[in-house]
């Protein structure tokens, strides 16, 4: 066996075409280290994305690599785990690629419960196509082609999952190493479709739309770091906690030194606790929201495959068919 | 009139209603035809709804055969036997019908209300309209209840019985052995067991019926001759059967997997079905979620180094063509089968057409080569399906198999092949070189311009493939504009020299030289021959599209005129025109319905001039 590989034996010789100080470069650095720290073997992994700034990617990940079509990764992926279950399949694909025109794709992926690992890079704008407003966009988003700003509700990448029957979803901001390390490592583990939405910055067209919550400054007051089975507590000295609020049916802030029994634990195969953390702002949830593994679609496959996609017979013992006759 | 009990060849017609077991009770019949040695072929006629009104002509289904002594190579022309299970399906018959034909009618369905449903304003039974014809007007529906009464079934339950009562006459007119379809019956229905034994009452009792009326002189036996085929082993067979067998010994003779990707479409579907019963040839099919996902799986199953296969109808086609364009920039394998069927848009779903080879051979953005085949009878999807892996194989490219629709459900005789008589499908292997991966990946061979088929899972030859132009040399992304330019020429070099592998085009019979050949391709192969074989006329069949065969130019100067029949407004004759420059004399016919032997002997006779 080789040495144990560095980030650096992930990269490829290809010079990077992000625009300088674009999200993806930090992404791309986690995810090389991620790899290197799961001991991923280069000639088993593969990168398959569809189009956008996003979807450049493979071309500077050292493993096999496969740039699609417009919101097609999924499909393609599906294909390529049925025919080598073997092989660790990353999904690389944007809010325009994976959302729009690949909705459905990703829909099908992740109800499926096919083995990828699917980084969704949440931008809220197209960016190869220079800026138009995507569906992850709020309302009101001026774009070029929104110019008094866009009027479509924005889908929830995190509501949209759950919605298909997504097993695993998780969520990081680019710029934050541990946070992604994390989520990357356990999205690897996890037997069956990993979705992980990534918010990134894009700084040409839709810059510090995450900053809110992105900001080391206030980091420890908006963000909230799950961990399952730990109390959700977050803020200056972990002063605060999310509790349930049973009048609204909604996760409330509350002061966790004042009233600690009443701060939730994290339950990981909640899909219901999910769907409250997905929806809450102030702070922002991250890390593994949901986990609730059960077999994979490719697992499913050959299990269910009379011969597991083995050839037991020849063409020959079945080419007569229910009859046959002779002619002399 | 039928008095003659000894016929070369003879058509029969069965129709019904879309509910009346049409297609099952011909199928069924063909495989009698089969056992009983006789020469035939079918053309399974239904609606695009799966239960359309009752009694109405629109939703008339309706299975032709042409059975003999050989060789048959068409449905035939008009039957001189018709069973009609209802008024419409007579209405929808007659015209196609030969004049004496012998008519079954079911007089049970004959009331006022079907009369009104079907257009008629007076029993054609009575009114003179069936004159021409010798009718046989049976109780069909009322005999069949009686016979099946024993078994306590519903009315509409024992109704369910009268395609195998109606068989069973059929039967004893053709004086066939019972036993291979009550066979068929305790199979298929071994689950429910008093519906099994009731279909095979019923049968029996449309037999006994035939000789009773015998007795009476309304019907009598037609002896059909064996044909004189070949010799060797035979077994009935369906388009999509043979494809589906074809792409399993394209995998076997690969020694490669296959996953066979699709998404239900009329006519396709019938291939995913037959293709989910032959798992254990080492063949998976995934049902995708739309269109662009099965030729999407597809890919990826090739890229993973299964050989990748997806198969449609034109409009689905229409909908994978840019991830076919994806295959064609990223140089991988796959069999793309479209059968064909009316269009434009949804079109005619159920009905035959060869209106996609302009989408074949030209339809996608860019310069984007694609090899493309066709296959002409049922049969040959087998031996055409082996073919398109071939290509696909050998150039690394996307290959479109073109089926008319019909044929998926249409049967014939088949000689079984022996894989043996295939040579194995070699896929290329990767160069030993110190180069990179990445130049390993794209390092091509010279005569079929094919790269190594390296997939995920090699050690040391990770490298990064995609939809971005990539340099000729290192594979990597490339927007240099001269290397655009060689990229573009090699794409189509590559396509080209699949003819380098090409038997020279020869003709199936007829004079190699005169006045006029006719050009044929697809299903058409049929009338064709016959009617070339009528007239004394040479006769081409094209089974690639794309590119031609090097030598079909020079064979079609030997000519003077080059008539091309086809189903569609002339798109092999604009093919023809485009790529060796010749001016053929298009004939064209889109009803949904094949060309009959007669309208192509008038119009050769037409076009020589008068001169048979």
């Amino acid at each position: 066996m080789n040495a144990k590989l560095t980030a650096k034996d992930f990269a490829t010789s290809q010079e990077v075409r992000w625009c300088p100080g674009c999200g993806d470069y930090a992404i791309l650095k986690a995810v090389q280290k991620a790899l290197a720290d799961v001991g991923a073997d280069p000639a088993n992994t593969a990168f398959v994305s569809g189009i956008g700034c996003a979807s450049r990617f493979p071309y500077y990940v050292e493993t096999y690599g496969f740039h699609t079509i417009h919101g097609r990764a999924p499909a393609i992926a599906t294909g390529l785990k049925l025919a080598n279950p073997d092989l660790d399949v990353w999904v690389v694909t944007g809010d325009g690629d994976g959302l729009s025109i690949g909705g459905n794709h990703l829909m099908h992926a992740l109800r499926r419960n096919v083995g990828l690992k699917i980084l969704l890079f949440n931008n809220e704008i197209y960016g190869l196509t220079k800026g138009q407003y995507s569906p992850t966009s709020r309302i009101g988003t001026t774009s070029p082609s929104s110019p008094r700003g866009s009027v479509d509700n924005p889908v929830s990448p995190g509501q949209f999952a759950l919605g298909c029957g997504a097993r695993f979803f998780a969520r990081g901001i680019d710029t934050d190493k541990a946070g992604m390390a994390d989520v990357l490592q356990q999205a690897h583990a996890f037997h069956g479709a990993a979705l992980i939405e990534i918010f990134q910055n894009c700084i040409v067209y839709n810059e510090d739309v995450f900053a809110d919550f992105t900001g080391r400054k206030d980091a420890a007051n908006s963000q909230l770091h799950l961990e399952h089975g730990k109390p959700m507590l977050f803020g200056d000295d972990r002063g605060k906690g999310i509790r349930f609020d049973r009048e609204t049916w909604s996760l409330q802030v509350i002061d966790a030194i004042e009233s600690p029994d009443e701060v939730l634990v994290h339950d990981e195969g909640n899909a219901t606790l999910a769907r409250l953390l997905i929806e809450l702002h102030q702070p922002v949830a991250l890390g593994v929201i949901y986990r609730q593994p059960a077999q994979s679609f490719e697992d499913a496959f050959y299990a269910h495959h009379p011969s597991r996609m083995q050839r037991s017979k020849s063409v020959a013992d079945v080419i007569k068919g229910p009859s046959s006759w002779t002619v002399d | 009139m039928i008095k003659n009990k000894d016929v070369h060849s003879i058509v029969v017609r069965l129709a019904g209603d879309s509910g009346d077991g049409i297609q099952l009770m011909g199928s069924q019949f063909a495989v009698s035809t089969a056992l009983a040695g006789a020469d035939f072929a079918t053309f399974p006629d239904y609606p695009a709804e799966i239960r359309a009104p009752v009694g109405t002509t629109f939703g008339v289904s309706a299975y032709q055969i042409n059975l003999g002594g050989g060789p048959i190579t068409t449905a035939g022309d008009a039957p001189q036997v018709l069973v009609a299970f209802n008024p419409a399906a007579l209405k929808v018959s007659l015209p196609l019908l030969d004049r004496g034909a012998l008519v079954i009618v079911n007089n049970d369905a004959f009331t006022p209300r079907n009369l009104a449903k079907a257009g008629y304003e007076s029993d054609p039974r009575e009114d003179g309209t069936l004159g021409d014809y010798q009718l046989v007007a049976a109780d069909i529906g009322h005999l069949n209840l009686e016979a099946v009464k024993e078994f306590g079934l519903s009315k509409s339950e024992g109704g369910r019985c009268k395609n195998f009562y109606a068989l069973g006459m059929l039967l004893w007119m053709f004086d066939r052995d019972l036993a291979p379809i009550e066979a068929w019956i305790s199979r298929r229905l071994a689950a429910i067991p008093t519906m099994r034994d009731a279909n095979i009452k019923a049968l029996h009792a449309g037999h006994a019926f035939g000789e009773t009326a015998e007795l009476s002189a309304s019907l009598a036996q037609i002896a059909v001759p064996q044909a004189n085929m070949e010799a060797g082993e035979y077994r009935s067979i369906t388009g999509a059967e043979a494809l589906a067998l074809g792409v399993a010994a394209a995998g076997e003779l690969a020694g490669r997997a296959v996953l066979f990707c699709s998404y239900p479409i009329t006519p396709a579907s019938p291939l995913l079905h037959r293709l989910t019963q032959l798992a254990e040839l080492g063949v998976g099919t995934f049902q995708a979620e739309d269109e662009i996902a099965a030729v999407c799986a597809a890919i990826g199953a090739s890229y993973g180094g299964m050989i990748g296969v997806t198969s449609s109808s034109g409009p689905g086609i229409a909908l994978k063509t840019e991830a076919m364009g994806l295959a064609v920039s990223a140089e991988l394998p796959l069999v793309i089968v479209n059968w064909q069927r009316g269009g434009p848009s949804t079109g005619l779903p159920t009905k035959t057409e060869q209106s996609d080879l302009y989408q074949a051979v030209y339809g996608r953005n860019a310069d984007t080569p694609i090899p493309v085949l066709a296959a002409a009878t049922s049969g040959e999807c087998f031996q055409m399906a082996i073919e398109a892996t071939r290509i696909a194989l050998r150039h690394m490219t996307p290959v479109i198999l073109l089926v008319d629709g019909y044929l998926s459900n249409a049967a014939e005789p088949w000689k079984i092949p022996a894989l043996d008589e295939f040579e194995p499908i070699a896929s290329n292997p990767v160069p030993d070189s110190d180069a990179t991966p990445q130049r390993r990946a794209f390092a091509r061979d010279p005569a079929t311009h094919g790269r190594p088929w390296v997939t995920p899972g090699m050690p040391g030859l990770m490298h990064r493939i995609g939809g971005l132009e990539k340099d000729l040399e290192t594979g990597h992304i490339s927007y240099d504009p001269a290397n655009h330019q060689r990229m573009t020429n090699l794409r189509a070099a590559k396509v080209e020299s699949v003819a380098d592998f090409l038997d020279d085009q020869s003709l199936e019979h007829g004079p190699d030289s005169g006045d006029l050949v006719v050009v044929g391709w697809g299903s058409t192969y049929g009338p064709i021959y016959q009617a070339t074989q009528r007239t004394g006329t040479g006769f081409i069949h094209l089974r690639h599209l794309n590119p031609l065969p090097g030598n079909l130019a020079t064979l079609l100067q030997r000519f003077d005129k080059v008539l091309v029949p086809e189903m569609n407004n002339g798109q092999l004759a604009t093919l023809l025109r485009d790529k060796l420059a010749v001016e053929p004399v298009s004939f064209t016919k889109v009803t949904g319905q094949p060309f009959l032997i007669r309208e192509l002997v008038d119009k050769i006779e037409e076009v020589r001039g008068g001169r048979a």
